[in-house]
């Protein structure tokens, strides 16, 4: 195991936080994650619905398969496209 | 770890050192007539002429013994270490043991070796296993399938290249570069005001690629742009390109090796490049004085990542910086600038000093804007076969200022806003005036750069003066 000294001022946790949750979801841009489990696509349906009902942007997304993780094109595409991510877990 | 016997002879010693090698039968004899147990700080089999000799390759009983040189022998009783002496030297080693006619083909007496717990390397490991480091940093442990480098970038320490992991063995190691106490604070790093101690610098240091001789280089930089007239938060916070360059001067430049020949302001050099990079990595990280936060560059300038260099004290018929600025000669110093990136000044024609340093003043009146006067400081970097144009000549450095400071001196009117068909500019009240480009003292001249070429350069500043920064110059201490 490798242990490091800290370069820094020590203000801030050494486990690197999450990034905040949005306080609202008003004027961002979401994307819906379907990692090709099972059913997963039908649990998406119904979010973009409910979120569309609600005047929210939505933008889909496919991973080819469940057992790798998405390719980097597409981890960059949904960077560069979206404010959060909602995949769906669904087995 | 080995257990040592509360009392009777103890040895280490290791295979490599010859002087362990011919003491070898009498440690034999000593097994027989008194007995001894012997460490093997190397080969576990060694010496053979002892029934067992036990195995000190973890090094952890010499490093408690604090061993400085193989063979040692000490006596024990009850558990107390009363007598030790080292390398081969009979009167000594018959008076621990008692016994008499030892060793009697042996000389009288060898010195001994260097113990391996002493060896680069092995001191620092140990001394981090015993938890006898003394730093006082937050450790913070990377998960076994973690990648070092991505870990550091993850956590914001770069400056966008890899860094060196600053392991507790590395940071022990550059704190050798220097007598100072790792505690002592430096100074306090805009703009978290966070207290920058020697020990924080050397772990910054040690990212930055410098080895432990470069620090008391690095400790006197970061001392320079925390002295208030260097206005560091500004410079880090200003929109301009501005960020810390640093001139080194005396007898450090040599023992480190710097440069202060060929692209002396380039690339390749591992003392300019790491100095100035690890005085970057210490705004950075302790003073968190990140890019797009506080620092509100709009450009920057690739000097950012680090600019460091020496100035060719040798090559030059004019006094250092250093001792222009009130040091001795030879005594090593650093100056630090609030510098963008760098200028050309190209000349290859004037062979007098009167048409070069005309040539020099035009392109100095060109820094930040040709209507801006008096502008930033700047440096004036002279390349060799431009200096040789005022040596040849007679010119002093003395003399070059001065006839720099006249050629600066600009007609108010060209300064106006609208002048010249340029919006930018000054108030019409300068009409009738003469401004100088310079705030006096607001020059400084260096000399640098490779034999070939009439090439020097100009460091242009940030805001200059009491409104900006000072160029503050620091010994550098031991």
């Amino acid at each position: 195991m490798t242990v490091l000294l800290d370069p820094t001022s020590e203000r801030s946790p050494t486990v690197r936080a999450r990034l905040p949750r949005p306080e609202s979801l008003d004027g961002l841009v979401i994307g819906l994650l379907d990692i090709a489990k099972a059913r997963g696509d039908v649990f998406l349906d119904r979010l973009e619905e409910r979120l569309s009902e609600r005047g929210l942007a939505v933008k889909r997304y496919a991973k080819p398969t469940n057992a790798r993780p998405a390719p980097l094109p597409l981890q960059q595409q949904i960077a560069t496209e979206v404010n959060l991510v909602i995949e769906g877990l669904s087995d | 770890m080995s257990t040592l016997p509360e009392d009777g002879l103890v040895a280490i010693v290791k295979r490599d050192c010859p002087t362990c090698v011919l003491t070898a039968p009498v440690l034999g004899e000593l097994a027989r007539r008194a007995g001894i147990t012997v460490y093997s700080q190397d080969d576990p089999g060694f010496p053979d002429t002892v029934p067992g000799p036990q195995s000190d390759l973890g090094l952890d009983l010499s490093h408690r013994l604090k061993i400085e040189v193989v063979p040692t022998l000490i006596r024990l009783e009850n558990g107390r270490e009363v007598a030790r002496t080292y390398g081969w030297d009979r009167g000594e080693w018959e008076r621990l043991s008692g016994l008499t006619g030892l060793g009697r083909d042996l000389p009288e007496s060898r010195p001994g070796c260097g113990a391996k717990n002493l060896e680069p390397g092995v001191l620092e490991r140990l001394k981090v296993r015993f938890n006898e480091t003394g730093l006082k940093s937050r450790r913070i442990e990377l998960g076994g399938d973690e990648d070092e480098q991505e870990a550091m970038f993850g956590r914001g320490w770069s400056d966008g290249l890899p860094l060196v992991p600053p392991t507790e063995e590395r940071v022990l190691r550059m704190l050798d570069g220097t007598s100072r106490d790792p505690q002592e604070v430096i100074g306090l790093v805009p703009p978290a005001l966070a207290a920058a101690t020697v020990e924080k610098i050397a772990i910054n240091a040690v990212m930055a690629g410098c080895k432990p001789e470069y620090l008391p280089v690095v400790l006197a930089a970061v001392e320079a742009v925390l002295d208030q007239s260097f206005a560091m938060h500004g410079v880090l916070a200003t929109t301009q390109f501005a960020g810390p360059v640093v001139i080194v001067n005396g007898v450090v430049r040599r023992r480190i090796g710097m440069n202060a020949k060929g692209n002396a302001l380039g690339q390749g050099n591992r003392a300019n490049s790491s100095i100035g990079r690890a005085l970057q990595l210490v705004i950075r990280n302790i003073g968190e004085g990140r890019p797009q936060e506080v620092d509100r560059a709009t450009l920057g300038n690739p000097g950012k990542l680090g600019y460091c260099f020496a100035e060719d004290e040798e090559g030059s018929c004019w006094e250092p910086l250093s001792v222009e600025r009130g040091l001795q000669p030879g005594v090593s110093a650093v100056t630090v600038f609030a510098g963008f990136g760098l200028q050309g000044v190209i000349d290859q024609k004037s062979r007098d000093p009167e048409s070069l340093s005309r040539s020099m003043a035009e392109s100095l009146k060109a820094i930040q804007s040709v209507k801006l006067a008096p502008a930033c400081d700047a440096i004036l970097v002279v390349c060799p076969e431009h200096e040789r144009t005022f040596r040849a000549a007679g010119w002093s450095k003395a003399r070059l200022y001065e006839e720099l400071y006249r050629l600066c001196e600009i007609p108010g009117e060209e300064l106006i806003a609208g002048a010249r068909g340029i919006a930018e500019g000054g108030p019409a009240s300068l009409a009738g005036r003469t401004v100088n480009k310079f705030r006096p003292g607001g020059l400084l001249i260096v000399r640098a750069g490779g034999g070939a070429g009439m090439f020097s350069g100009i460091i242009g500043g940030w805001s200059s003066g009491a409104r900006g920064s000072i160029p503050v110059t620091r010994e550098v201490k031991p």
